[in-house]
């Protein structure tokens, strides 16, 4: 009974007093919950704790590239030096990847890869949402991705877009047959586009919730429980460190495979 | 000063720079990382955990694609099982194709004659070699 009470008063990472580990079970999912902010007019509008860190990461890459822009000194403070190495890794990303035209699509990139890359970056922090751990928001953005290449390609190419799915050289009897696959594989790219950056951020929170869950079980459980439960704290002291390299990494991914899929957009083969 | 190594080579400032960029790096350390443990002979750089965490991510998408289209398809035309089943081939045949664009070798063996291997192998080495930047997953 004592062990309930105490797995009872654990702080869940929404921050609201919750059963995180009562009763044996270990509730991971509860965290990406969505519950209504901002009081009346928030319940009202259903503007969630999603909405509102999508809110805080934008209002702070806005912060970072303006506060970083406005001392146009020669020699960069540490803010300065951080956006112009932003813009830098970016436009080098867009440049290097798609070619001469990924100039054109730099705005796109970079809001993308550093919404995304906030939005990680915040998840990790304690008590915050992590709005990239649920689907509907990253199939958004592929469908987003997936909809801006299609369009490019066809502005570009026109109907000559549509050999893409035929690669050179293939005789015509083959054609009924590799035509569905080369467009299935294309539409592919908008779930494995979304769900890698989720299936990342979501287990990355489901593992840190846990092991914490395994903190405070063990804990409860008396003389015993103590070293299993150090060691647990120990492997959640390790995971937000490997968190915060998946958050980078995730955000690098989007950005970088929204590059290639631009590349194949602008050259087609 | 630094115009003096360039003058030997008129033709290639970029090489040249490029050299000493590279020795430079070299006599630092910094590329110890690149040619270190991480890569294996195979191409396959990077953990376990992570090539199959794409892979089946890369499978599955496809397959999921597929079967949302046969399932749709099914229900429009009132074909019940015929659409599903032959778009769940099609959708694993997509979903091996996607791996193999992630994985497939980058010298692939050379017979030349076939102008469709070649175009579909331009294609796959371009696609590998651009990928190979995007660091596992």
């Amino acid at each position: 009974m004592t062990e309930t009470r105490v797995t009872k008063a654990c702080v869940t990472k929404t921050g609201d007093y919750r059963v995180a580990a009562g009763s044996g079970s270990i509730d991971a999912l509860s965290q990406f919950r969505l519950e209504p902010v901002l009081g009346p007019l928030g319940r009202e509008l259903y503007f969630t704790q999603a909405n509102l860190m999508m809110v805080i990461a934008g209002v702070l890459v806005l912060a970072l590239m303006w506060l970083g822009a406005r001392p146009r000194a020669m020699v960069p403070g540490r803010l300065q030096s951080a956006a112009e190495m932003a813009y830098e890794t970016v436009m080098s990303m867009c440049v290097d990847t798609i070619g001469p035209e990924g100039k054109a699509f730099f705005p796109f990139v970079f809001t993308l890869f550093f919404f995304i890359l906030f939005g990680n970056l915040l998840g990790v922090w304690t008590y915050d949402f992590t709005f990239t751990s649920h689907i509907a928001v990253t199939l958004a953005l592929s469908l987003l991705v997936f909809v801006l290449v299609t369009f490019v390609a066809l502005r570009i190419h026109g109907l000559h877009f549509f050999s893409y799915f035929m690669p050179a050289g293939v005789p015509i009897a083959l054609a009924p047959l590799l035509i569905p696959i080369e467009i299935l594989s294309y539409l592919s790219r908008i779930i494995s586009l979304s769900v890698r950056l989720f299936a990342n951020m979501m287990a990355g929170h489901v593992m840190l919730e846990v092991f914490a869950a395994f903190v405070i079980m063990l804990g409860g459980a008396g003389l015993l429980g103590i070293v299993p439960a150090a060691l647990s704290f120990s492997v959640n002291v390790a995971l937000i460190g490997f968190e915060l390299l998946v958050a980078v990494l995730q955000a690098y991914v989007f950005a970088i495979l929204t590059c290639i899929y631009l590349h194949d957009a602008v050259h087609l083969h | 000063m630094s115009e003096e190594p360039e003058s030997d080579e008129p033709d290639g400032h970029e090489a040249s720079f490029e050299d000493r960029l590279a020795a430079a790096r070299d006599k630092q350390g910094l590329e110890a990382a690149q040619s270190g443990p991480g890569k294996s002979p195979d191409g396959l750089d990077g953990n376990a955990l992570a090539i199959g965490m794409r892979v089946g991510v890369e499978m599955v998408s496809a397959l999921v694609v597929a079967v949302a289209i046969g399932w749709g398809l099914d229900r429009l035309l009132g074909t019940k099982p015929i659409l599903l089943a032959v778009f769940v081939l099609l959708g694993g045949a997509a979903g091996v194709l996607n791996v193999w664009r992630v994985f497939a070798p980058k010298h692939a063996p050379a017979s030349g004659k076939d102008a469709r291997a070649k175009g579909v192998r331009d294609r796959d080495a371009r696609d590998k070699g651009v990928r190979d930047k995007d660091g596992g997953l």
